[in-house]
């Protein structure tokens, strides 16, 4: 496979040999900051094109198809639209919190991306405790939108947010379950690790029913988190209005969108990292042709297809169900999905300790 | 390097923010009505302050979360290690789990699951 890191550690000889150490690491430092700020952006843009297309063709419609080919300027003009909007900001509201809010949801969702190993050697942060790391950053996030509704000063958004930080604290427990299914059976937290342990085969082949069982708690626990699909009665719009959001205009609106896009792109890409392979390849033992061939395509293009069949289905989730309740959603997180991700990890266990897995 | 990155990431994601709300203000129109102040409720005058008394089941919830999210905190570093540990690291948690998930039934029995 090809390594990204032969391309950084080359841009950093290149600046020490011309430029003081301090100074190469400054304009480093400043060339990762734009490709996070870049990629951030152009992930959120290729989401909501995305959730648009794939929303229209389960209902039978078109999407947006006038504005360039298929469509695809539209996205641009719905930005330049935002930007132009002029931010309202309620009188009586608490005007600190209320402005504070984007910042600590935005950084929640950030901090969360920048841990996704997009190829071998193209991630930004890859800590030795990654996983806990992504699930600590990722739930700040719960803080912002917290802030948001209590901010605001109205009684809808007061109303979303309650709803909202119940469910996803609660729904975190199963993910952060979940995950630790497979720490168990890789005995690592580091993310580029994690993919390297999967050379021969992904997890969820890899871990028996254990693991496939971890898959669907994760894939529904994550989208609960992410405040979507059937489980988005936080913004649910024939009763709240907007939910946590309703008092945000213009572009400060626009922020909490394109991070609820984020956030879902980073649930399917722990997804995609931690059970599918993350930029491994798809081999097949004993056919060495067709190996040979699937290690031709490229890590980060392995990666992006996969956590984009991922959002796929997590699309097709949120787009086929009707929308739960507040007590159906808390009881299918504390009396269904904690048993029984608490059991599947012992029985994960149990398969690593006598040596079970393959 | 791994910790210079952090607080990049974090100067970048507050970039972000500053960036697209001073865009924002730069080049959007502004104009001044009273009406505009007012929460976004139902058209009519809002009736009294919006921080007020709500559910306490949310409550409820939230401490129940702190003891399963710290039993996680707990399992990150053990899920890490057991398998050099063996029988031993699983017959160790299990007691664990034990007492919780009897925290967890109590509170079933009890009544503190359901949304009343």
């Amino acid at each position: 496979m090809f390594d990204f890191g032969i391309i950084t550690s080359w841009i950093h000889e290149f600046l020490t040999s011309y430029l003081p150490l301090g100074l190469a690491t400054f304009l480093e430092c400043v060339l990762v900051g734009v490709c996070i700020i870049l990629l951030y952006v152009v992930i959120a843009v290729i989401m909501i094109y995305m959730e648009r297309k794939v929303c229209a063709a389960f209902q039978c419609r078109l999407g947006p198809n006038r504005v360039g080919p298929w469509g695809t300027i539209q996205l641009i003009c719905d930005m330049i639209k935002m930007l132009t909007k002029e931010i309202i900001s309620v009188r009586k509201s608490d005007k600190f919190l209320y402005n504070l809010a984007p910042f600590i949801v935005i950084l929640a969702s950030v901090m969360a991306f920048s841990c996704l190993p997009f190829g071998r050697g193209m991630s930004v942060l890859d800590f030795n405790v990654g996983v806990f790391f992504l699930m600590a950053s990722s739930s700040i996030g719960v803080v912002g939108i917290l802030l948001a509704g209590w901010g605001s000063n109205n009684k809808y958004s007061l109303i979303g947010a309650m709803r909202s930080g119940a469910q996803m604290i609660s729904y975190e427990l199963s993910a952060s379950l979940s995950l630790l299914t497979i720490i168990v059976l890789t005995d690592t937290m580091q993310f580029s690790e994690i993919v390297m342990r999967q050379q021969d085969g992904w997890f969820i082949f890899k871990g028996h029913i254990p693991a496939v069982i971890a898959f669907v708690v994760y894939l529904i626990a994550g989208n609960a988190e992410v405040n979507r699909g059937p489980f988005d009665l936080p913004e649910a719009e024939s009763e709240l209005t907007a939910g946590y959001h309703t008092e945000y205009s213009g572009m400060h609106f626009g922020l909490f969108y394109v991070a609820e896009f984020v956030n879902l792109f980073i649930i399917a890409g722990v997804a995609t990292t931690i059970f599918l392979g993350g930029w491994m390849p798809l081999h097949v033992s004993g056919l060495d042709g067709f190996n040979h061939i699937m290690d031709l395509i490229p890590g980060f293009i392995w990666f992006f297809g996969k956590a984009f069949f991922v959002v796929w289905l997590l699309m097709w989730m949120k787009w086929t169900f009707p929308r739960l309740r507040i007590d159906q959603i808390l009881t299918l997180e504390w009396r269904y999905l904690i048993p029984i991700s608490l059991v599947n990890l012992l029985v994960m266990v149990i398969v690593v300790v006598f040596k079970l897995h393959f | 390097m791994n910790f210079l990155f952090l607080i990049v990431v974090i100067i970048s994601a507050i970039l972000i923010v500053i960036a697209a709300i001073g865009i924002a203000k730069l080049i959007s129109p502004r104009s001044y009505n009273p009406q505009k102040g007012e929460s976004y409720e139902c058209g009519i005058p809002t009736q009294g302050k919006s921080w007020m008394q709500f559910k306490v089941g949310y409550y409820l919830f939230a401490i129940l979360f702190l003891m399963f999210d710290v039993e996680t905190v707990f399992l990150f570093p053990w899920a890490s290690v057991v398998q050099n540990m063996g029988v031993n690291g699983l017959l160790t948690v299990l007691f664990f789990l034990l007492i919780l998930v009897l925290g967890l039934a109590y509170a079933w029995k009890k009544g503190a699951l359901e949304w009343k």
